[in-house]
């Protein structure tokens, strides 16, 4: 055998800063639906965590969790019930139940519509816990370019540090890489030092290979997460997706160094759920992506069903919904 | 460990599945299981117990009984006395059993997972996700062939006592492999498992009690390989399944030949996993782990033999390398390994020194970088780089989690890598390349093929070997019919009516210059010398010693000689066969019209047949006249066939998006011995399907009568049959199919003959067990419609799964 291809040494606190796009890449990606979905099926049943391990994996799902309100009557007041959610995520007897700190423990993002991030900054100060907006026409990105932009620019500007752009759909289905990758580049200086979480939409894209690459060119444009969906299309975060953007992140970092982050969304609501993907982003990228920094799960109702198995496993009694504090 | 550590590492815990109730279950039964005979609980004649092991901790589990002569005999009276009553009982009412059992297995299901995973040392993943719901599959799949046994096999009935050997790799599923196609067909079972791993069989037998399946349908006798000579020799005993190694494998080829059991042996392999440069990688490295790591490796089947193309071979093993890093070895009842214990410490001896031999050998061994549990029998994964075709661990069967990788550059180079193996069970094939992928699939000599995918079983496919890994399949239409047989036999009463002695079997063996010489002196109308030569490679050759073997009438009246065939025109016909298998390639219709073609030609000249069959046997010009017609109607039969006979696409229980094909593939050469009854049609009926189905063949024909064969080869020459298809040896029909049988380039032998050389050529052939099909010297009805059909068909194809599961 002769030598091994070299790792690149894995850049840990660095921003993806993109690369040029290279046409290459996109040409030589192979992705086998039937074998990709044989694993994403085996996936949760090769692993699982029990017990502590259990709750200290539900946890980890807490502090990844990008706790989201995107509808249409969100209002200030909700969204400041969801803010309160978010820096007391758990019941402080149930975290000093597992030894923790119950001060320690707090969600990984606020996610909201632009219209609400004013009072999510707002309801989350001094929390630390940043604000995320969805931006570039969110859930559709039908709209001019010029706005989307704006939009990020103005969504930053009123204190949002994450932001989560929609990808042109139209790009990927008419194999219009460069467009796909000039955009998404556009979105990231908008960005300037938020970070920018690429949502792919995989629902629309039709294919797995179609899914891949756009994991690669949004990676290729300097993404700091790729999503999988808005939650607003008829499939969103399915395990099979989330394979294909994962090991289009490991190659990517195994490329150029940069280790981008994964956020599953979209229909994510049982702690099962949540820990399918936790051991699918274990398995396939390993345990330092178990972390806020490059994996979080985008949901509304998973919290109340995390805090239930908290309880469960603390006590042995199986919990009722209304005994965990609403959002 | 608290929250907070695991928070830092976010290691995996241990995640144990409660073997209580299962170890209940063996506490119940006082951890000492005796022998299941005719329905009840009997003690060994002996009284002799032995201990199996949990390979998870190399400690005893239970005792199991070590069955005696006796009462392997009170097994297979009982299997008989039953079967007089199993036989007659209702399809449907057979389905009803099958069934229940099915759903016993599933009502059953963690019970015997765990059971399994202790006794055997396999993950409890790999019991509860794949063992124990194929087994149920399979009762499943096959109450319903028991339900329509007799619609889909008219004139098919039962075989008789079928006597199951079994191996310790999948104990269960390999029990319910070979209990369920026998019981749908309608046979009782004498089974043995493998004396390492009973312990699920013992609690198999306590379902088909609360059932009430009837006494003596199914005895377990559980013992060491002695119990299992017992029965592969038994005399009750009508037909061996068992799978195991190509070794023991042979060791009852050899020890029921000529006995007219029949057979099917499902034995080792060293199967390819051949990955092309456009595959998806990432799912490889998968395919690799379920091909080599599943079972610790210890599948007949597993995908040991990696071949990569070049171009990405650095790539793929650094990706298989990281994947291996992140496997999980320990405790087989743990929810969350991927690699549980090696069977016995004999096994793990075994894989040891073959790692061994690899390294000196000069190949590069790689393990992970983590240590095993140091408690029971445990192997890491492995894998062997700069690995030569040459080398012991390259071609040798390992049966542990080792994986030996090769690299090609073209898919030529790829195919000739994978055929480069004794065996033939199984191949995987990694391409995104439609056209690539089904070229490949069809060109490897194996019994499955596994489009992207590999190790995917159902009761609906069949699955068995090319080549040394055995014959016969398990599973779908093509395993039924291993359990059947026709209900009439086409054999003759001796001396029947219309049935021609073998008036000129005399004494042949040395040649009779003096007999030739009167014969000549005594013919003065002497015609241009006519002297049937060897046809070989679609020319008429000398005999190698240029001798002759004379040709007597009944009368003892000279007709000419042939040419007296020897080992070298054996050699050299067997060589032109396999120069001549572009023939496979040529398309069925093309076969038909040379077999059409054929028959065209023989009708006219038919006359001229007709007399020498009369000449050559003493039987009437109308009887002759009526063997040629015959002939000339079973040419036409197997030309039809040619491009009817053709596979299934099975209705497997994997995924809504599977194509999995049954192809019926040529067996390659094979080698023919053609009965002196009917000189011509008994040549015709044997040649015609073998040709038909695309093989090539090396005939011996009619030792007594061969005038009419040699005469044929004018015939073939003005047919547009392409040189080397058909090879003519005349000569002795012992010595040559001995030759035959001992030629490890031969696929199958067909033989019919006597009783001792149907001995001889079973016992040969299990040398690269080649496939047998002989007479055991009863005298068959060569003009009977069983040679117009299947019973004929099937000993001329053999069959390859194709599995491709597909999705945009």
């Amino acid at each position: 055998m002769a030598i091994l291809t070299p790792r690149i040494a894995p850049r840990v606190d660095l921003r993806n800063p993109g690369i040029p796009f290279d046409p290459g890449r996109i040409r030589d990606l192979r992705v086998n639906r039937s074998a990709v979905e044989r694993r994403a099926a085996t996936l949760p049943t090769r692993r699982t965590v029990k017990r502590e391990w259990q709750a200290a994996w539900l946890i980890r799902a807490v502090q990844c969790l990008d706790l989201t309100t995107l509808a249409g009557d969100d209002t200030p007041g909700t969204v400041r019930r969801l803010a309160a959610k978010a820096r007391q995520p758990v019941r402080p007897e149930v975290l000093r139940g597992y030894g923790l700190d119950p001060g320690q423990v707090r969600v990984a993002a606020l996610c909201v519509y632009h219209a609400m991030v004013p009072s999510a900054v707002d309801a989350l100060r001094g929390s630390g816990i940043p604000v995320a907006a969805v931006s570039t026409g969110f859930p559709a990105g039908q709209t001019p370019f010029r706005l989307k932009v704006e939009e990020i620019r103005e969504s930053v500007a009123a204190g949002a540090a994450e932001i989560d752009i929609v990808i042109s759909r139209a790009h990927v289905l008419t194999g219009d890489w460069m467009a796909l990758y000039d955009e998404v580049r556009a979105f990231r200086e908008a960005c300037g030092p938020a970070s920018l979480k690429a949502i792919l939409a995989c629902g629309d894209l039709g294919t797995l290979r179609h899914v891949a690459a756009a994991s690669w060119v949004c990676m290729m444009a300097g993404a700091d997460f790729i999503k999988t969906s808005t939650g607003k299309e008829a499939v969103n975060a399915t395990l099979p997706f989330g394979l294909v953007m994962a090991r289009a992140i490991r190659e990517y970092a195994e490329a150029t160094g940069y280790r981008v982050g994964l956020k599953p969304a979209g229909g994510i609501r049982t702690a099962k759920q949540a820990l399918d993907w936790m051991l699918l982003v274990k398995e396939e990228l390993g345990a330092e992506w178990l972390r806020p920094e490059r994996f979080r799960i985008g949901a509304s109702t998973l919290l109340t069903d995390i805090e239930r198995q908290l309880w469960h496993t603390l006590t042995g009694h199986y919990a009722a919904a209304h005994h965990q504090p609403m959002p | 460990m608290g929250v907070t550590e695991i928070l830092e590492t976010m290691e995996y815990g241990p995640a144990p599945e409660a073997a209580g109730p299962a170890l209940a279950w063996l506490d119940a039964h006082g951890r000492r299981f005796r022998l299941f005979i005719n329905g009840r609980w009997v003690e060994p004649a002996h009284g002799v117990f032995f201990d199996t092991l949990n390979p998870g901790t190399g400690k005893p589990l239970a005792q199991i009984a070590e069955a005696a002569p006796q009462d392997v005999d009170a097994a297979v009276a009982a299997a008989a006395a039953a079967f007089e009553t199993w036989r007659r009982t209702p399809g449907h009412v057979r389905a009803r059993y099958l069934y229940a059992i099915a759903r016993q297995v599933q009502k059953h299901s963690r019970l015997l997972a765990v059971l399994e995973s202790l006794d055997n040392g396999k993950p409890i993943r790999e019991t509860r996700d794949i063992d124990i719901p194929l087994v149920a599959r399979h009762f499943y799949h096959h109450a319903g062939w028991a339900q329509l046994a007799e619609q889909a096999f008219p004139g098919y009935g039962p075989v008789g006592v079928v006597g199951q050997i079994i191996p310790w790799n999948f104990p269960l599923l390999m029990l319910a492999w070979k209990i369920a196609p026998a019981l749908a067909a309608g046979n009782t079972v004498v089974l043995k498992p493998a004396e390492f791993t009973s312990v699920t069989a013992m609690a198999f037998c306590e379902l088909l009690q609360e059932i009430g399946l009837p006494p003596g349908v199914v005895n377990i006798v559980t013992g060491d390989g002695k119990v299992g000579e017992m029965i592969v020799r038994h005399p009750g005993v009508a037909k061996i399944a068992f799978t195991g190694s190509t070794e023991v494998g042979r060791i009852i080829r050899r020890a029921t030949a000529g006995t007219g059991k029949r057979l099917s042996l499902e034995l080792g392999g060293k199967s390819p996993f051949i990955v092309f440069d456009d595959a998806d990688l990432d799912s490889v490295v998968e395919g690799v782990v379920d091909a080599i790591w599943f079972n610790q490796g210890q599948v007949c089947c597993a995908g040991s033999r990696l071949l990569v193309q070049e171009s990405i071979a650095d790539r793929l093993i650094a990706k298989v390398r990281a994947r291996m890093e992140a496997l999980r070895v320990g405790d087989p009842l743990d929810k969350a390994i991927d690699i549980g214990a090696i069977i016995a410490p004999v096994q793990l001896q075994k894989i040891r020194r073959l790692c061994e031999v690899g390294i000196q050998e000069g190949a590069t061994m790689w393990q992970p970088s983590w240590a095993c549990p140091q408690d029971g029998f445990f192997f890491p994964p492995t894998l062997f780089t700069d690995v030569a075709p040459s080398s012991v661990i390259a071609q040798e069967e390992i049966f542990g989690p080792v994986l030996v990788s090769m690299t090609f550059r073209t898919p030529a180079e790829a195919v000739a890598l994978a055929n480069n193996t004794r065996y033939g069970l199984a191949a995987s094939v990694w391409s995104e390349d439609i056209n690539l992928a089904l070229d490949v699939a069809r060109q490897v000599k194996a019994g499955t093929v596994w489009v992207n995918c590999t190790n995917l079983f159902d009761g609906a496919s069949g699955f068995g070997g090319y080549r040394e890994s055995g014959f016969g399949r398990e599973g779908g239409r093509e395993g039924m019919i291993e359990y059947l047989k026709p209900v009439v036999e086409p054999v003759l009463a001796e001396a029947a009516s219309g049935q021609p002695e073998a008036g000129a079997a005399r004494a042949f063996s040395a040649p009779d210059y003096a007999g030739l010489q009167r014969a000549s002196a005594a013919d003065e109308r002497l015609s241009i010398d006519r002297s049937p030569k060897l046809y070989i490679g679609g020319r008429q050759v000398r005999p190698d010693q240029g001798y002759a073997r004379l040709v007597y009438d009944p009368d003892g009246r000279l007709l000419g000689e042939v040419g007296e065939g020897n080992r070298k025109d054996i050699r050299n016909a067997v060589e032109a066969a396999h120069a001549a298998a572009a023939w496979a390639q040529a398309t069925a219709h093309a076969r038909a019209q040379v077999l059409y073609y054929i028959a065209e030609n023989l009708e006219t000249r038919s006359a001229e047949f007709a007399r020498r069959i009369a000449t050559m046997t003493g039987r009437s010009l109308d009887d002759a006249g009526q063997e040629v017609l015959a002939a000339i109607g079973r040419l036409f039969t197997h030309a039809a066939w040619a491009d009817k006979y053709d596979g299934l696409v099975h209705s497997v229980n994997v995924a809504h998006r599977d194509l999995t094909i049954a192809i019926h593939e040529p067996v390659g050469v094979i080698g023919i011995a053609c009965p002196d009854e009917y000189p011509l049609l008994g040549f015709v009926s044997l040649v015609a399907p073998a040709v038909a189905m695309g093989n090539t063949v090396v005939v011996i024909p009619s030792e007594a009568h061969p005038l009419a064969a040699t005469d044929l080869y004018q015939v073939l020459d003005t047919s547009d049959l392409p040189g080397g298809v058909v090879n003519i040896v005349t000569g002795s029909r012992d010595d040559l199919a001995k030759v035959l049988a001992q030629h490890d380039d031969v696929d199958a032998l067909w033989y019919f003959g006597s009783a001792e050389g149907s001995q001889m050529v079973e016992f040969e052939s299990a040398t690269n067990m080649k496939r047998t099909w002989v007479s055991y010297g009863r005298r068959l009805d060569w003009t009977g419609p069983w040679l117009d059909g299947e019973e004929v068909l099937r000993h001329a194809v053999q069959v390859k799964n194709i599995w491709v599961p597909y999705g945009a």
